[in-house]
């Protein structure tokens, strides 16, 4: 005779739980959400002074800077993302935790864009101001790096999976995740042009929505992988 | 009952043991000896399914035991080196967690390691001893047939080394089988020793 093993849990609790804690954690140290956030705006304040003070210039060049800007920002918490609970043993924990790598990671990514997407969405409109944004298009400006952002959180997670252990984690993960975030810019600045022209956004917004849903199983089965295999 | 037949295991390109063959029987414990580098702590987390084994099978009650990973995790606690806390969590929220994932309840864990006067305090402010014990006291939280403990007892005055003596009787008592790695004494009776 042997004791039970734990009884087949349901596994929607335990993936809560484990949100539920990286919620809690984040709320503990405010300060990695608030850097990032930190950043996103003085970068966005940094580009009046380097383009001058011409109005329309600076406006010409919002949205590609919003979105470079945000996504700069949303990488910068993602290469302790599974470095600080690989350290500590935690990761061993969660993958004994009977849910599958592939939903820790999508915990973890989900943690990731309430704690570093949803703060950069709230502090659009201040760099939209910055940059003189027509106001008509703060809206979708809001919109587009609230996707972008998920976007990001889903690659991001991928990658920080991918380089956890190598020597220059820190350094690779950049590398790695900027370049396939290049459609989310070129769509996310479209769009914003297109409303600040006065134009329709909703197609650049579908077509962003449509890559996070691309995005939505591919990146936390890659990121559950690269976990297994590490 | 837990088998393990001819397992292999590579490190950094280096075989750290191979032709590995031992079972493991409800109630039994084995301790794992050998010098440092010798692969004890390697086999256990090949027995947790951490780490793939380069060779050989695992069997668990005869039945590969790898083949569904999470249904194997289930069946298994495991006490690495790491005491897997979060330093802002405080003690009770840091085993609330596993108490979420696994079952169980938080109080009679704590109190199991006489960390019942601690349930409120940061995991942050815990000496290396009192962190430990909240990590072994995810074991009191519910049965589970397969300990694996990697020196469990690093830190541990003697009150708290009696204490974990005493969930691991209840724990063989009960059919629980345990592997422990260790260079200390531990408070397992008739355990038999596998040297690597």
């Amino acid at each position: 005779m042997t004791p039970p093993e734990s009884q087949q849990r349901p596994a929607l609790g335990a993936w809560l739980a484990l949100l539920g804690r990286e919620l809690r954690l984040a709320l503990r140290h405010p300060a990695d959400s608030l850097a990032a956030v930190m950043f996103f705006v003085l970068v966005a304040a940094l580009f009046p002074f380097g383009v001058g003070p011409e109005p329309q210039a600076l406006a010409r060049l919002a949205p590609g800077a919003l979105l470079a800007a945000a996504l700069l920002a949303a990488l910068l918490p993602l290469d302790r993302l599974f470095g600080a609970d690989a350290e500590d043993g935690t990761l061993d924990q969660l993958l004994l935790s009977g849910l599958g790598p592939s939903a820790v990671a999508a915990a973890k990514a989900l943690g990731h864009w309430l704690t570093t997407g949803l703060p950069l969405m709230l502090a659009t409109p201040i760099a939209c101001a910055m940059l003189n944004l027509a106001t008509e298009a703060w809206g979708v400006a809001v919109a587009v790096l609230g996707l972008a952002a998920g976007f990001l959180s889903l690659l991001g997670t991928a990658g920080a999976a991918l380089t956890l252990g190598a020597r220059r984690g820190g350094v690779l993960l950049p590398l790695l995740v900027l370049p396939l975030a290049i459609p989310a810019v070129i769509f996310g600045a479209a769009g914003i042009e297109a409303a600040a022209a006065g134009l329709e956004a909703r197609p650049y917004l579908l077509l962003l929505g449509a890559l996070l849903v691309a995005a939505l199983p591919l990146a936390p089965l890659a990121a559950g992988a690269a976990l297994r295999g590490e | 009952m837990l088998q393990a037949q001819d397992l292999a295991c590579l490190r950094s390109e280096r075989l750290v043991f191979a032709e590995l063959s031992f079972s493991v029987g409800a109630g039994e414990a084995v301790l794992l000896v050998g010098a440092n580098g010798a692969g004890k702590s390697t086999l256990l987390r090949v027995l947790a399914g951490l780490l793939p084994p380069l060779e050989g099978t695992l069997l668990w009650n005869g039945a590969e035991a790898l083949a569904d990973r999470a249904a194997h995790a289930r069946r298994l606690r495991y006490i690495g080196h790491g005491d897997a806390l979060k330093p802002a969590l405080t003690a009770a929220e840091n085993l609330d967690f596993y108490a979420r994932l696994w079952g169980g309840a938080v109080a009679p864990a704590l109190a199991a390691l006489g960390l019942a006067e601690l349930a409120e305090l940061p995991a942050r402010v815990l000496s290396s001893g009192q962190k430990r014990r909240l990590a072994l006291a995810r074991l009191a939280l519910a049965p589970c047939p397969i300990w694996l403990l990697d020196e469990p007892t690093v830190g541990l005055d003697a009150a708290s080394v009696d204490r974990l003596g005493v969930l691991l009787a209840q724990h063989r008592a009960a059919g629980g089988l345990v592997l422990a790695a260790t260079h200390l004494p531990l408070p397992l009776p008739g355990a038999r020793e596998l040297r690597l």
